[in-house]
């Protein structure tokens, strides 16, 4: 029977994104990434190019605070140890890039000073060559400071900063602008705040390649259709040519380690370990089926899972 | 669906008046309002009835098998993205107890699936369907397992593509009215007929290409068989991902009959199959068998199916109003939270789990979690102000007092001043209220 496969083809494309620099271009980085660059659907390669594939970013948290119980006996002892976890992202579970949460910042947390926090950067920064992203702890006047220091010490690096919101980006977009990083732009699962989110960084001077969108991934369970049609609709307005939405999407999915679903022990759901793994692999594999380009994770044998998948689906068959 | 002008043309144009409007013009218009049924008016030719009837159809075939009272339903979709309205027939999973495995172990597997539900945010999830497949084991075995799987009322799917053993395992669960799984090229006219004898809807499966698995689904459809599944050929997630989207999308965008059914995916057990269930279920398939579900697979796959067929208009939500939990009287402490299906469900597991009796005390926010209601404007002194007093919370408990949610402390000062209750701040996450409840209670 004569039938003719059914193909979009539409007027924009997402922009490539280049994440951390090398010798060459500056930076002390062992290779840089590139995201986005996809002119379609994710993974519809019947119809579209799909330049590069999604990317596994690998999340180091400066305190085991935020790190469930479960997550911090099956991952190892280092998780207190962020140098020697980020050690690990890069050796053993080959991570695309890092994510460094400077969490502990936080005064009302552990109120660490941003000489201890910057400092840890550039233990982490010398021990790793994978290109880094690096987060504030969401105090908006701490992070002032903390990401001016870390800007300075990761000059040239060409780190992506986070994580620009509404009513508190000027500081952390000057920050990103002064030593040539890239920012990444939050907003709440909503596509017109994305939207704005990304005009007001344009508007105040940032250049649209170095602006990264995370519209928050909800986990599994906890909302994950909010952010995976909203992922979709993203996707869908930058192809249909919509230039402030055309950058990269990154979905945080290690917010599935604080799903009550994966922390209850029940024997009727299973083992614990195993039903978190595949929690949080199955909230990656929602963003990037969404048309995220990069995901945060967190557990290696998730990433280890994910990868698997990725493969496939970009290989034959 | 045709418009007014389109029916018209084909209707008897007599305007004599039976279907009750004045007009054949009149009655076309309501027609293509879907506000009558053609069956109005006695003139209509058979051949109009078949060119409406086709052209009326919903893109994508509705499509039901197992037990009359709780059949799995599978199809009848409208869109690609659920954002556009919603996805309607939640993916069926289900089991397959193979014969190469033996009788009893196909049994016992068929009943561990059947066991396999649980309840999250108010909702059943549960292993759906069971398969009997027939492959290295004994043909006796297969026939036997039908029968069993017949007694479990849950929908069933016989898998063989031999003709003359489908034909006899139908037979032995005919009340069941299973899925026969499958008519390839190699066997088409011999299960075709199996299919159309006994009424059961039909995989098509086997076929190289997209075409030709069209061509199937027609030839099936010409041969009198009107329930059609299809199963595109592919073993990647790529693939899958691909062929799911072409079918569905050919379906609705371009109404190609051909294509217009639910889709399968037969999976096996590896790591590299739970994804692939998982995509299934994000991308158009209406069945996923699998060799296994365990449970700690099978509770994160149902949970993903849940959110992406929930409609996005329509947050899963419970009722407003005054929740017992446990049995609680006049010196049991009132908390409050918000009538999200998910805030709800969690609130009230976290309590129960203190065993001390409580009034839950449920806000409308139109199944808003805690903060985004607040953040919205749907959570303020004045709807909970005017909630404690309908429900008569001050009659119930005598404490004068209420627990929030700790995420909310900003609304304690008004709320107070409103109820004149003393207003207790409690733990940011419910999973923090049985230490508090205890040291409440004490
Ligand atoms: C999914 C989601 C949405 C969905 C709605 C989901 C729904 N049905 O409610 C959508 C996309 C619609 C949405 C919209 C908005 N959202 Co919203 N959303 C979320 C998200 C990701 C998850 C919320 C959720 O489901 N949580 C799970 C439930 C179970 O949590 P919960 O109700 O809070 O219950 C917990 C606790 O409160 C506590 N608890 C509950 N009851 C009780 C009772 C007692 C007695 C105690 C002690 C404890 C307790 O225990 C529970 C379990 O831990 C959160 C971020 C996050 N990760 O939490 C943001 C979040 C809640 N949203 C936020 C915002 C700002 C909004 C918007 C205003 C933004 C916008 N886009 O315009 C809109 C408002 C919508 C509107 N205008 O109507 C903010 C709120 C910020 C603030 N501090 O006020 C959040 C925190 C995101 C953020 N970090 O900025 N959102
Ligand atoms: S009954 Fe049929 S023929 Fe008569 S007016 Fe109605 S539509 Fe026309």
């Amino acid at each position: 029977m004569d039938f003719d496969v059914p193909k979009e083809r539409f007027a924009g494309k997402i922009r490539e994104v280049v994440i951390g620099a090398t010798k060459e271009k500056g930076g002390t980085r062992g290779s840089s990434i590139v995201v986005g660059g996809s002119d379609g659907f994710p993974f519809h390669r019947f119809e579209s190019q799909m330049p590069h594939m999604p990317v596994v970013v690998m999340d180091v948290v400066d305190t085991p605070r935020l790190v469930p119980e479960t997550l911090l006996g099956s991952m190892g002892s280092f998780v207190k140890e962020p140098v020697e976890w980020a050690k690990k992202c890069e050796n053993e579970w080959k991570a695309d890039a890092l994510l460094l949460r400077l969490a502990s910042a936080n005064p009302e947390e552990e109120n660490r000073s941003v000489e201890e926090c910057e400092s840890l950067f550039k233990e982490v920064l010398k021990s790793v060559s994978l290109p880094m992203l690096v987060y504030g702890c969401g105090s908006e006047e701490k992070d002032a400071k903390l990401m001016e220091a870390v800007s300075n010490a990761g000059k040239g690096e060409r780190l992506f900063l986070g994580l620009a919101e509404e009513k508190a980006f000027k500081s952390l977009a000057a920050a990103s602008m002064a030593n040539g990083h890239g920012i990444v732009a939050f907003s709440n699962l909503d596509i017109n705040l994305a939207k704005q989110m990304n005009i007001l960084l344009l508007d105040f001077g940032v250049k649209p390649e170095n602006i990264i969108i995370d519209p928050l991934m909800a986990a599994l369970g906890m909302g994950l259709e909010y952010s995976y049609s909203v992922v979709e609709r993203l996707r869908q307005g930058a192809l249909s040519g919509d230039p402030v939405l055309q950058m990269p999407i990154i979905c945080d999915s290690s917010c599935a380690w604080n799903v009550p679903d994966i922390l209850e022990e029940d024997p009727k759901k299973g083992d614990i370990l195993q039903r978190g793994i595949l929690w949080e692999a199955i909230t990656a594999y929602g963003a990037i089926v969404a048309g995220a380009d990069l995901v945060i994770m967190r557990h290696p044998d998730a990433v280890a899972l994910f990868r698997q998948t990725l493969n496939e689906l970009t290989g034959g068959g | 669906m045709p418009t007014a002008m389109e029916i018209y043309k084909l209707l008897p144009r007599k305007n004599c008046g039976e279907c009750k409007f004045p007009t054949c013009l009149a009655f076309a218009m309501q027609l293509a309002n879907q506000k009558v049924a053609l069956e109005a008016c006695p003139y209509v030719t058979p051949e109009a009835k078949a060119i409406l009837e086709e052209s009326g159809a919903p893109p994508v075939k509705l499509v039901t098998f197992g037990w009359s009272g709780s059949p799995a339903k599978i199809g009848d979709e409208t869109q690609l993205f659920r954002h556009d309205k919603t996805f309607y027939h939640p993916t069926v999973l289900g089991v397959i107890a193979d014969d190469s495995e033996g009788l009893e172990k196909m049994k016992a597997k068929m009943q561990d699936a059947k066991a396999t539900y649980y309840e999250r945010v108010g909702q059943i999830i549960r292993v759906d369907s069971v398969a009997v497949r027939h492959s290295k084991g004994s043909p006796e075995d297969f026939i036997e397992g039908a029968k069993y799987a017949s007694t479990l009322i849950v929908p069933v799917v016989l898998m063989t593509e031999d003709p003359k053993l489908m034909s006899e395992a139908a037979g032995a669960c005919a009340q069941a009215r299973p899925l026969l799984y499958r008519a390839t090229q190699e066997n088409f006219d011999a299960m075709v007929q199996v299919a159309k004898a006994s009424g059961f809807p039909l995989v098509v499966g086997g076929a190289d290409d997209m075409g030709k698995l069209a061509e199937l689904a027609d030839k099936a459809k010409k041969a009198g068989v009107s329930d059609i599944v299809l199963e595109p050929k592919g073993s990647s997630a790529g693939r899958m991902l691909e062929q799911m989207t072409i079918i569905r999308r050919a379906a609705i965008k371009k109404k190609f009959r051909p294509l217009g059914y639910p889709t399968i995916a037969v999976l096996g057990s590896s790591k590299e199959d739970k994804m692939k269930a998982a995509l299934g279920v994000m991308k158009y398939c209406s069945v996923v068998l699998m060799d296994q579900m365990p449970p700690e697979f099978v509770y994160p796959l149902m949970t993903l199916r849940q959110n992406i067929f929930t409609d996005p208009q329509v947050p899963i939500q419970v009722k407003a109003g005054l929740y017992s939990v446990g049995e609680p009287g006049p010196k049991s402490p009132v908390l409050l939270t918000t009538n999200f299906s998910l805030t709800y469900f969690t609130v009230r597991a976290d309590i129960e789990k203190s065993k001390i009796p409580v009034w839950l005390l449920v806000v409308n926010t139109d199944g808003q979690s805690v903060m985004t209601a607040f953040a919205a404007g749907k959570l303020t002194p004045e709807s909970v102000a005017a909630l404690i007093e309908s429900e008569k919370v001050k009659e119930k408990s005598t404490r004068n007092e209420i627990v929030i949610p700790g995420m909310i402390t900003r609304m304690s000062g008004k709320l107070n001043e409103l109820t004149d209750m003393k207003v207790v701040v409690g733990p940011r996450e419910s999973s923090g209220l049985p230490k508090m409840l205890k040291s409440i209670a004490a």
